[in-house]
């Protein structure tokens, strides 16, 4: 009895979902590290998704698995998706590298990208990232403007050179305002823990730091901030619901369109590999609205913004002085993105020691 | 700025007490519950979604309340009347909290919540460098030392308290004196559950008002260690959540002062802290004897 | 009415072997319940759950690879829970064995032969029993309570590793990102039968600790002083048994249980040592020791249960689009289900209409 039901129950899965691969031209996953209500990076990427989905329509089936372990259980996953008929696979987390390279040489007729890694080591690989941290350094540049005390507050999450960047590219801005510019850095050692960000927050602002930024995920700073009557920037969404009168910008993480350029790059037959680290003139990084400042501040931040935008400003030129002091970029010089990618060292004026 | 880092740390320390002091009167009872974690989050979706649904943070700390204190029952109704493991139905009703409050959760994510706001008192909040600290916190906190003490009394000073003792050192002789062993056991896993579910409340209407799949982000179980951690006495329970609050707070503080020592090793002091106060205080065997529910964890099924 | 357990003399071995079947089949109701409630069609979701990830081969083997950890670390923590010693902290154990027995191909890379994995595993398994002698030596000297202490020292080991991998092991050619060099090829544990699928000999390890462990306890005289010890240490005593002798001996044996675990694990399935190398096992591998009963046998069975819903789960997160909170949620009913039906074993069950005279004494004490 049982047998026949669950061989029914196997007859009409086949069958219903023939009918939706009929109709979909294409099916494409996403792999993601945390949950999507997170309301941080993985719920980014899954807004992406659901732009996609809204684009293509009929056209598009999509499925994801969503907290998906960093281990060996990445590459089970993967390849899972990969022969439920995926034609398309987004792996969104640095730590899926290996796993989306292993099942990729498995399944040459996948398309595979991976989110913030380096290694393509099949033809069906590709590779993207944002540069956040052009954002970070018109962040920098507000802060320095408005900060009193010439301090910013710095929750960071982990030291990897994503994140040591956005703090360089942060600094720098700031300098380019005030030379004598100093942030604070604190290592949450988590991506999200609301409570532990709100600590961190409060911790900073005790030190008397006037400004917050964060490269964590959850809102609490923003928060905080509010509380402490103080101003700060929003992280991968915009924050501005927790915070209307405190938020002064956000760096949006916007992976819609590179999506759907991928997606209709499959649909159109000429997707190739490819690395792709786009910014603000691709519309990978958008900021929200400048609020909660001067009209002069918000004018130096679009304008900075447009530099960046137009290419004629890259955050990291020279000169630069590491944080032990000696020489990085001479006047004029525009940084590898090589060393970006890698970055492990501070540049002058962070009032931290980079955890080695 | 030294009180309002004490201030940040009593905010860190009050969730961890309310729920400690409410798992505190359970194990008293020979029940042992590792369901804080799941009991809370569900607390916590509860009191954020009743609170944003009907703008009133109290009537979402009630219904956290309610929720906790009702989740708990299932895992009562297992242990108690079906008398599973206790450690592992403990394990699995964290497993269901944290998947159920993700359901229950879905519509919540990337809304701004209600806050609970601060006491103000004339005067007596505005007084310098300890106004705010004793006056001028949110409701909460005067709440979980309130909380404490209550369970301090009834444990210690009153009849029922004393059963409920009786019951947790030896359920055999509680039993054979006629008393309502599994009724009682109820009893304080609801209360448990009632004070998971308030710690969950407090995580999502006053420390950081959202909600976020899984915020509790562990601190159920911190909450578990500090009972044992106090050797199950109310007062220690609140002496060890604050210990633990100054030492969480205060990494990130010498982080802050940039004092270049790997964070990591900052991270994990509240936890080697922890384990050293214990070593100190068990080395008193004959203290720690005493203060042991002898039946912790032990089924009970009364004889006919 | 209300509910009355009456113990049964002995065991039922019906129930015992029923009471899986039972657990199931409400499993499968509630669950139907669930998935209808929430517009998903049941008979869908329950075959995708139980029955997709055991139609192919690769399905298999990823079962195995799933299972392997759990039931490594829950057959050594069945000894441990028997003799009365609760070691929650495997997972720190796991890390720290993942740790030692990584030394050689992370800091040695030009030590390449066959020696090396040999090596790995030995040293993955002192390393996780000496992490678990810290608990057990300050149970044993000081009398300081295991629950804690070795729970903390998860969240030690945890950090520790984490300090590894973004500092002073991190791999010199990995662009700066926290995690060690891949495993040369004589350190990485071997496929059991490459050509179907990855499943490596982590598994068979499992299998084998199950069968030796299981012997150990029904067949020798350590097996009987475990359980004399766990149930009446005052017996124990008697029978001159040394409860600190063994508080030592069951967290080595578990530990190093759990470092092997760790160690097979990224040494077999990851081929590197990064910031999170488990998700979770030494906790999960708990309510795999209390599903098996206690038993090393049944261990095998529930970790192969719990691994196929993790599978399960995801098979339907994909094929039907339920969420991975459900997917948890049905989890922790099945995990409930299971250990309800338990009682039965031990337990026949009697509904009562009315109270009965024992219940009005002793509402009126």
């Amino acid at each position: 009895m049982k047998k026949t039901i669950l061989l029914t129950a196997a007859a009409a899965a086949v069958l219903s979902f023939g009918t939706i691969a009929a109709e979909a031209k294409v099916k494409g996953c996403w792999v993601y590290v945390g949950p999507i209500g997170d309301f941080g990076y993985s719920y980014q990427h899954h807004q992406g998704l659901l732009q996609a989905k809204e684009k293509f329509g009929d056209e598009l089936e999509t499925a994801y698995l969503e907290s998906v372990p960093e281990g060996a259980d990445a590459e089970r996953a993967i390849e899972r998706l990969a022969r439920s008929g995926c034609n398309i696979i987004f792996t969104t987390s640095f730590g899926f590298m290996d796993p989306t390279n292993k099942v990729a040489g498995k399944f040459p007729d996948v398309k595979f990208e991976h989110a913030t890694g380096y290694k393509r080591e099949h033809p069906n690989v590709a590779t993207y990232n944002s540069k956040f941290h052009e954002g970070r350094y018109v962040q920098g540049v507000i802060a320095a403007k408005l900060s009193k005390a010439g301090v910013a507050g710095y929750i960071a999450s982990f030291p990897i050179p994503e994140v040591v960047m956005g703090i360089n590219a942060f600094v720098l801005g700031a300098q380019s305002v005030n030379p004598d510019f100093k942030v604070k850095v604190v290592w949450a050692n988590t991506w999200f823990d609301a409570g532990k960000e709100a600590d961190a927050a409060k911790a900073l602002i005790d030190q008397g730091v006037d400004i917050i930024t964060q490269h964590t995920d959850s809102t609490a700073p923003m928060q905080v901030a509010t509380e402490r009557g103080i101003k700060a920037f929003g992280q991968a969404s915009d924050m501005i619901k927790f915070g209307p009168e405190t938020q002064l910008t956000s760096i949006v993480d916007d992976w819609g369109p590179y999506y759907i350029e991928r997606i209709q790059a499959l649909i159109d037959g000429t997707w190739k590999q490819q690395d792709v680290w786009g910014g603000m003139k691709e519309g990978h990084v958008v900021m929200a609205p400048y609020t909660n400042m001067p009209d002069d501040v918000k004018k130096l931040a679009e304008e900075t913004e447009a530099k960046i935008k137009s290419g004629e400003f890259n955050p990291f030129t020279g000169p630069i002085t590491k944080q032990d002091g000696t020489e990085w970029l001479k006047a004029g010089e525009v940084s590898d993105d090589g060393t970006l990618l890698g970055m492990n060292f501070y540049v002058k004026g962070v009032d931290d020691k980079l955890p080695q | 700025m030294f009180e309002s880092i004490l201030i940040t740390i009593a905010t860190a320390a009050t969730p961890l007490l309310i729920a400690s002091v409410g798992e505190l009167v359970v194990e008293r009872s020979g029940v042992l519950n590792l369901g804080v974690e799941g009991m809370m989050v569900m607390g916590a979706v509860t009191g954020f979604g009743v609170a944003l649904a009907t703008g009133s943070p109290w009537l979402g700390v009630l219904a956290a309340i309610m929720v906790g204190a009702l989740f708990s029952l299932l895992f009562g109704f297992l242990t108690l009347t079906l008398v599973t493991n206790q450690v592992a139905t403990g394990l699995a009703l964290t497993l269901l909290g944290l998947g159920l409050s993700g359901m229950l959760g879905e519509g919540f994510v990337g809304q701004p919540g209600v806050k609970m706001s601060y006491l103000y008192i004339p005067y007596l909040t505005d007084i310098p460098f300890v106004g705010k600290l004793l006056f001028g916190q949110d409701p909460l906190f005067y709440l979980s030392i309130i909380l404490t003490a209550g369970v301090a009394w009834f444990l210690f000073r009153s009849r029922a308290g004393l059963t409920l003792r009786s019951v947790g050192d030896n359920h055999t002789s509680a039993h054979a004196l006629g008393i309502n062993v599994i009724g009682i056991r109820y009893l304080a896993v609801m209360f448990g559950g009632a004070c998971a579910g308030l710690a969950g409340a407090y995580l999502s209407l006053v420390y950081t008002p959202q909600w976020i799949e899984n915020m509790t982000a562990g601190r159920g179980w911190i909450a578990l260690a500090l009972v044992v951690f106090a050797s199950w006495r109310p007062w220690r329970v609140l002496a060890g959540a604050y210990l633990f609050g100054a030492v969480s707070i205060g990494q990130l503080h010498a982080q802050a002062l940039g004092i270049g020592v790997p964070s990591q090793l900052l991270s994990s002091l509240p936890y080697l802290a922890t384990i050293v106060v214990l070593v100190l205080i068990s080395r008193n065997r004959r203290l720690t004897m005493v203060n042991t529910p002898a039946s912790l964890g032990r089924p009970f099924v009364p004889d006919r | 009415m209300r509910i009355e357990l009456v113990k049964r003399p002995e065991q039922s071995r019906l129930f015992s072997a029923l009471s899986p079947f039972i657990a199931l089949g409400l499993t499968l109701i509630a669950g139907a319940i669930m998935f209808s409630l929430l517009g998903k069609n049941p008979v869908d979701a329950l075959y995708f759950y139980f029955v997709d990830p055991l139609r192919e081969v690769w399905s298999l083997h990823e079962l195995a690879i799933k299972a392997a950890p759990l039931i490594l670390i829950a057959v050594g923590l069945s000894v441990c829970y028997l003799s009365n010693n609760w070691n929650i902290g495997a997972e720190g154990q796991f890390t720290i064995g993942a740790i030692a027995g990584s030394i050689l191909p992370v800091l040695f890379p030009q030590f390449q032969n066959w020696a090396v994995l040999p090596l790995m595993l030995i040293m993955g398994m002192v390393g996780g029993a000496a992490y678990a002698s810290i608990p057990a030596f300050l149970k044993a000297r000081f009398n300081t309570n295991e629950i804690l202490t070795s729970l903390m020292l998860v969240y030690v080991a945890q950090l520790f590793l984490d300090w590894l991998v973004r500092g002073p092991w991190r791999n010199p050619e990995g662009m700066n990102f926290p995690e060690t060099r891949n495993f040369h090829e004589y350190a990485v544990l071997p496929e059991i039968w490459a050509a179907s699928g990855r499943a490596n000999w982590g598994f068979v390890f499992a299998l084998v600790a199950a069968v030796v462990l299981w012997f150990m306890l029904s067949r020798t005289l350590k097996g009987f002083e475990v359980k004399v010890l766990g149930q009446s240490p005052r017996a124990g005593k008697f029978a001159g048994f040394s409860a600190s002798k063994m508080v030592f001996f069951v967290f080595i044996v578990s530990g190093a249980l759990a470092g092997l675990a760790g160690i097979s694990e990224v040494s077999g399935a990851i081929g590197q040592l990064r910031p999170t190398i488990s998700p979770g096992y030494g906790f999960a591998a708990i309510i795999v020791a209390f599903l098996g009963r206690l038993n090393p046998l049944g261990i095998v069975a529930a970790g192969l249960v719990l691994a196929l819903s993790y599978l399960g789960g995801e098979a339907a997160q994909i094929s039907i689009g339920v969420s991975d909170k459900v997917v948890r949620a049905f989890q922790g009913m099945l995990l409930f289900f299971v250990l309800a039906c338990d009682t039965l074993i031990h337990y026949r069950i009697r509904f009562i209409g009315a109270p009965a005279k024992t219940w009005e004494a002793a509402q009126n004490v």
